[in-house]
């Protein structure tokens, strides 16, 4: 069974604006599923729709195989959100946000009171638990927001961008996390700015233009797409020009920074062959951008040069 | 299952909202209380000693059952119009939207969270009527039955004002230019008999004047209008409010895009 089919979707705001063109998306059972989209693509609109929190002017929508429109209460029941802004009553305790989560989706108090411990502790809350929301720090916000999204645990779980704004080290026990619920078997949906996190995360993916998905395919499946990388090269010694690199296409960023453009399946031993020849000392290397993200920027670009945008 | 989801939600909704008028008491149970208590010196006994009887009882009696039944409206009112609109306003009621509660167990947490305050604070404006009279109750089921439902009229008018609102202004607009009035002009402080005739009529049209007098029959045993026609009204009004209610959730109108 899909996690979540999307047939046709549609979305035109009273303005007249046109979000989405005719969405069509299946995500299965157990997925990590990557969404994204520069601003203003239809991501919000789409994650809107799928959590009733905006109509749609058509098109269908089935949780588990729950249609959202028909059988909103089978649909909603299976679905957690962890939205891009924080939607909380900032003047409530932390632990009685959880409850009412809880208790909103039929969980008893009781039970809730037991589940809002286990999460709390599990994402580093359980000594603020008496505190009002609105003195968490951001961190904390994000990660409250998370552990509300699981008090009925959810089958699917949507993170719409869960880690903007926080910290590294917060953002990999995120990851950490989000990976440890997965392979229990929730199916995560993520949208993000952060395309590195989409890489290290996702295990498949789609990417919307202007309200039309223009890439839906496994996330290794992209990624082979990528013809050529550029690696940035720190030097031991300064250099004042680019050495001669065969057919590498060379820059010289700065006096201990080198680009080299390596092509698809090319292999590296031959760059340090030629790097040694010329005398060059190379103290460490790393991919100058990341793979997602050229290959976001190259499919964005090219969508909106055949739209004419 | 569907039915015990929906009550869990129902009293999560409701436990919520009670907390969160305690929470602020000085804000929300007090002031009544200091106001309906001015009421009684000024206009109960400064003002009302000056004055004949009315119906048989004392100025202060008469207001008496008018003043509670006051409080009941602007409280219930007040609370489900400022609470829903905090949700609205917090995005909060996102928290609502995307969990399968029936739009039905929303309006009742919220109405009964607006009853709940109306009653409490009709309890206190009784208890700090003692301190100027001796009540008797005339009837302890009609005065119950009404003081509930005209908690549950209002408690859904303010609901209705608060899907609506899209400011802070919006949710006192309805208060200060519409309930006020009507409330004032509703037989609070007077018996309609006591006005020319045209205005005698002209109030008949004013919903809040079958409500204080429902009120004012189940306390008093008095009243300008038919106690049977009165309740029926009132729950006309709460069926009719209950169904715009549904109506406006159902199709999102002010909470969602």
């Amino acid at each position: 069974m899909k996690a979540l089919e999307i047939k046709n979707l549609r979305k035109i705001y009273k303005n007249g604006f046109e979000a989405l063109k005719g969405i069509n998306l299946q995500i299965e059972e157990g997925d990590f599923f990557a969404l994204l989209g520069p601003n203003g693509a239809g991501k919000s609109t789409i994650i809107g729709i799928i959590c009733s929190l905006i109509n749609k002017s058509s098109g269908q929508v089935s949780i588990l195989g729950h249609d959202l429109e028909r059988t909103p209460h089978e649909a909603k029941k299976h679905l957690g959100v962890v939205p891009q802004e924080f939607n909380f009553n900032v003047f409530e305790p932390v632990e009685e946000i959880l409850v009412n989560q809880a208790g909103y989706y039929g969980v008893s108090r009781s039970e809730a009171f037991k589940r809002a411990e286990i999460h709390l502790k599990q994402l580093d809350l359980w000594d603020k638990r008496h505190d009002m929301a609105r003195d968490l720090s951001g961190g904390m916000k994000r990660r409250l927001m998370i552990a509300r999204a699981l008090m009925h645990n959810p089958k699917i779980l949507i993170l719409d961008e869960p880690t903007a704004g926080v910290d590294i080290e917060i953002r990999r026990s995120m990851w950490a996390f989000l990976q440890q619920i997965n392979e229990q078997g929730t199916t995560i949906i993520l949208t993000t700015h952060y395309l590195e996190e989409a890489e290290q995360l996702c295990k498949d993916i789609a990417i919307i233009d202007q309200g039309v998905i223009i890439k839906n395919c496994a996330m290794g499946e992209l990624l082979s797409e990528l013809d050529s990388e550029c690696l940035e090269l720190n030097l031991k010694t300064a250099i004042n020009s680019p050495p001669s690199l065969g057919d590498y296409p060379v820059r010289l960023k700065n006096q201990t920074t080198l680009e080299v453009e390596i092509s698809k399946g090319e292999s590296l031993n031959t760059l340090f062959e030629l790097l040694t020849f010329n005398k060059i000392n190379v103290t460490s290397m790393r991919n100058k951008s990341n793979r997602l993200e050229q290959l976001f920027l190259n499919l964005v670009s090219s969508s909106e040069r055949n739209t004419g945008a | 299952m569907y039915l015990q989801e929906n009550f869990v939600a129902y009293k999560t909704i409701l436990i919520k909202e009670i907390l969160r008028f305690s929470r602020i008491w000085l804000q929300t149970i007090i002031p009544p209380a200091i106001t309906m208590g001015l009421y009684f010196i000024i206009f109960g006994q400064l003002v009302g000693s000056q004055l004949s009887d009315i119906d048989g009882y004392t100025y202060m009696d008469y207001i008496v059952p008018g003043l509670i039944i006051m409080s009941i409206i602007s409280n219930s009112y007040s609370n489900v119009v400022s609470s829903f609109y905090g949700t609205k306003f917090h995005h909060h009621i996102e928290e609502l939207l995307v969990s399968p509660i029936a739009n039905l167990t929303i309006i009742a947490g919220y109405v009964s969270g607006g009853v709940a305050r109306g009653l409490i604070v009709g309890i206190i404006v009784t208890l700090v009527s003692l301190f100027f009279t001796q009540i008797s109750i005339h009837s302890y089921i009609i005065t119950l039955l009404v003081a509930l439902l005209t908690a549950i009229l209002f408690s859904l008018a303010g609901l209705i004002n608060a899907i609506f609102a899209n400011s802070f202004d919006d949710i006192s607009i309805v208060p200060t230019f519409i309930l006020t009035p009507l409330t004032y002009l509703g037989g609070v402080f007077y018996s309609i008999e006591m006005l020319p005739e045209f205005w005698q009529n002209v109030s008949l049209v004013n919903p809040v004047l079958y409500v204080v007098n429902a009120f004012r029959m189940g306390m008093l045993g008095v009243s300008d209008a038919s106690l049977s026609v009165a309740i029926l009204i009132i729950i006309s009004f709460i069926i009719l409010l209950t169904s715009i209610c549904l109506w406006l959730l159902r199709k999102g109108v002010g909470i969602k895009k």
